[in-house]
């Protein structure tokens, strides 16, 4: 079942970042390219899942939605886990005030609803794909911190650090090169996690209206779709089964991954 | 428990704070001039001024601060689209907001206990894992998909249910499916965990001994114990889930306060963003204080460790 899992979760993750990535030669049609006389037709040979109101296929669309649901994604939890990482390990380390200051700053933030603090900022900075990393960013360190924090004040009593501690060295060496080496597992449980959070949460301000304007993405056809739900009900399943089968690979492959690298949690956690 | 409340009221004060701050400093975010991004290039120089007054942004940010906190408190933000107090606006949508909330709530309840319990019960087996499988699939459907699935299928294929707005309960329950799906998945999850973690505790295993049946083991004992992290879970997640209403109320027309925050979005009206994302944030808030208080009343050992 855990081998499922993570074949099942990764397969999906490849191929969707392939599909972003060779989104060119895949798709069989400019994403743009209009052809109004054959707008809300259905999927048939050479549009294989249809033409949106404006007759551009919903195929080729789809598979430049890609781009922007894995750049959103990814960037979202490299700036993220990065920042998380760096605060985490800090307040971990050196404990103290400094444990305190951060810690309270995260007790702060995490009080704030994450998709709202998005939605508002996106209103405010501007629909726009750098904005929406930002914004998704700004509250998704906070996750990163704590259980970098957590683990950091487990390590730095053990006693390979104890023995670094004696030897001399530098608490930068000792962060870097021992304690985030060994809490790496987790964080790339939860990075893996936070993609399927982040391109769900893109997705829902592009539904709202607030994606980047002007590029393919899943939730704005979705968005587009539900106004033709009754005459062509195609153009909100097939962006929205995307979605989803993107983000349960993403949440399988973090599970999977879980179970593998804290074998201890596999029955307690959920 | 007396000392409890009143460091967890403490600790609310800097949250509330931030977050109040954090409101005010959106205006300040917009890039170039607010006030040509509310009114548009085309306003006249007049109307421009007006509002630059009726806002104070031709006062030093200091000022402006003090200001925002006086009109906070004494309900005059106004909004600009509707021309009535903003808190004003904001109070008759909350009710619906919790009315589908609650609903969403219950939902989530209705499946996820049966559901948690079945998978512990019956642990490794295919049940167990049809189940957590299942609510794999409920975290990972998105509600802006689920909520026009049911709107094709329960309203426009089978004509059961009213597509969209607010009514009876048949206007209610497609949008409380829509917002409590991704609960259920957490809550069946939370369950499961709970009860597995309890199942193994020595009092089950003498209740064994005495000769009960494992349905009753189960049912009377082990899921008693099992309830407190899960109605925990249940509490923090009523705060996300009147976050998350924003979606479901935007899919069905619901009149709650998160489509009134997504309408002052479109129509650029900021005193009113300010009012929606200050209502919701504070709803938030309270709703997770409230969790922690009950928490630290049903479980004696959260004070202690918190007091200590």
């Amino acid at each position: 079942m855990r081998n499922f899992r993570i074949i099942f979760g990764a397969t999906v993750a490849v191929l969707v970042i392939a599909v972003a990535v060779f989104a060119p030669y895949i798709a069989p049609h400019d994403p743009d390219e209009q052809n109004l006389c054959e707008g809300l037709s259905l999927p048939r040979s050479g549009h294989l899942l249809g033409q949106d109101k404006l007759g551009r296929d919903q195929l080729s669309r789809l598979v430049y939605g890609a781009r922007v649901s894995v750049i959103v994604g990814l960037s979202t939890v490299f700036i993220s886990a990065t920042i998380g990482i760096f605060v985490g390990a800090l307040a971990g380390f050196f404990r103290g005030v400094m444990d305190q200051v951060l810690m309270r700053i995260v007790d702060i933030l995490m009080a704030f609803p994450g998709i709202l603090l998005a939605i508002a900022l996106t209103a405010v900075l501007g629909p726009s794909l750098r904005n929406i990393i930002l914004a998704l960013s700004i509250l998704g360190w906070i996750g990163y911190s704590r259980l970098v924090r957590g683990q950091v004040l487990v390590e730095r009593e053990k006693e390979y650090v104890q023995a670094a501690m004696a030897l001399g060295a530098k608490s930068g060496r000792i962060i870097w090169r021992h304690l985030l080496i060994n809490t790496s597992g987790p964080v790339i449980v939860q990075a893996t996690f936070g993609i399927a959070l982040a391109i769900l949460a893109e997705a829902s301000l592009s539904f709202l209206g607030l994606g980047a304007p002007g590029i393919p993405s899943w939730g704005a056809m979705l968005n587009e779709g539900t106004s033709f739900l009754f005459t062509a009900p195609f153009l909100s399943i097939f962006p929205g089964l995307a979605i989803m089968v993107t983000v349960l690979g993403f949440n399988f492959l973090g599970d999977g991954l879980r179970r593998l690298l804290s074998p201890k949690e596999d029955v307690s956690r959920i | 428990m007396r000392n409890y409340i009143i460091k967890r009221l403490l600790l609310t004060l800097p949250v509330l704070l931030g977050v109040s701050l954090l409101v005010f400093f959106f205006i300040h975010m917009i890039p170039g001039d607010p006030v040509e991004v509310m009114l548009g290039e085309s306003a006249a120089p007049t109307d421009r001024e007006a509002l630059r007054k009726q806002y104070h942004l031709d006062e030093p940010l200091q000022v402006q601060l003090v200001y925002f906190f006086k009109e906070l408190g004494t309900g005059k933000l106004e909004s600009i689209f509707y021309h009535q107090p903003a808190l004003q606006k904001v109070r008759e949508r909350l009710m619906a907001t919790l009315e589908l909330a609650l609903a969403g709530l219950a939902v989530a309840v209705v499946i996820a206990i049966p559901l948690g319990i079945l998978a512990a019960w019956r642990r490794d087996t295919w049940l167990d894992h049809s189940a957590m499988g299942f609510s794999l699939l409920g975290i990972s459907i998105p509600n802006f998909w689920l909520g026009p699935m049911l709107i094709l299928v329960f309203s426009l294929k089978l004509g059961l249910l009213p597509v969209s707005g607010k009514g009876g309960i048949s206007h209610l329950v497609l949008p409380a499916i829509t917002l409590g799906t991704a609960l259920a998945a957490l809550l069946s999850r939370m369950t499961r965990a709970s009860l597995l973690e309890v199942l193994g505790e020595d009092f089950l295993t003498a209740a064994r001994a005495r000769g009960l049946s494992e349905r009753m083991v189960i049912l009377k004992h082990a899921f008693k114990n099992a309830l407190i992290p899960v109605i925990t879970v249940l509490g923090l997640q009523f705060g996300a889930l009147l976050s998350g209403a924003i979606i479901t109320e935007t899919i069905f027309a619901w009149p709650g306060i998160g489509r009134l925050l997504i309408d002052s979005i479109y129509t650029r009206d900021f005193p009113l963003v300010q009012a929606c994302v200050l209502a919701i944030a504070l709803s938030y808030v309270l709703v997770n204080l409230v969790t922690d208080l009950f928490y630290a009343l049903v479980d004696p050992r959260v004070r202690y460790e918190e007091g200590s």
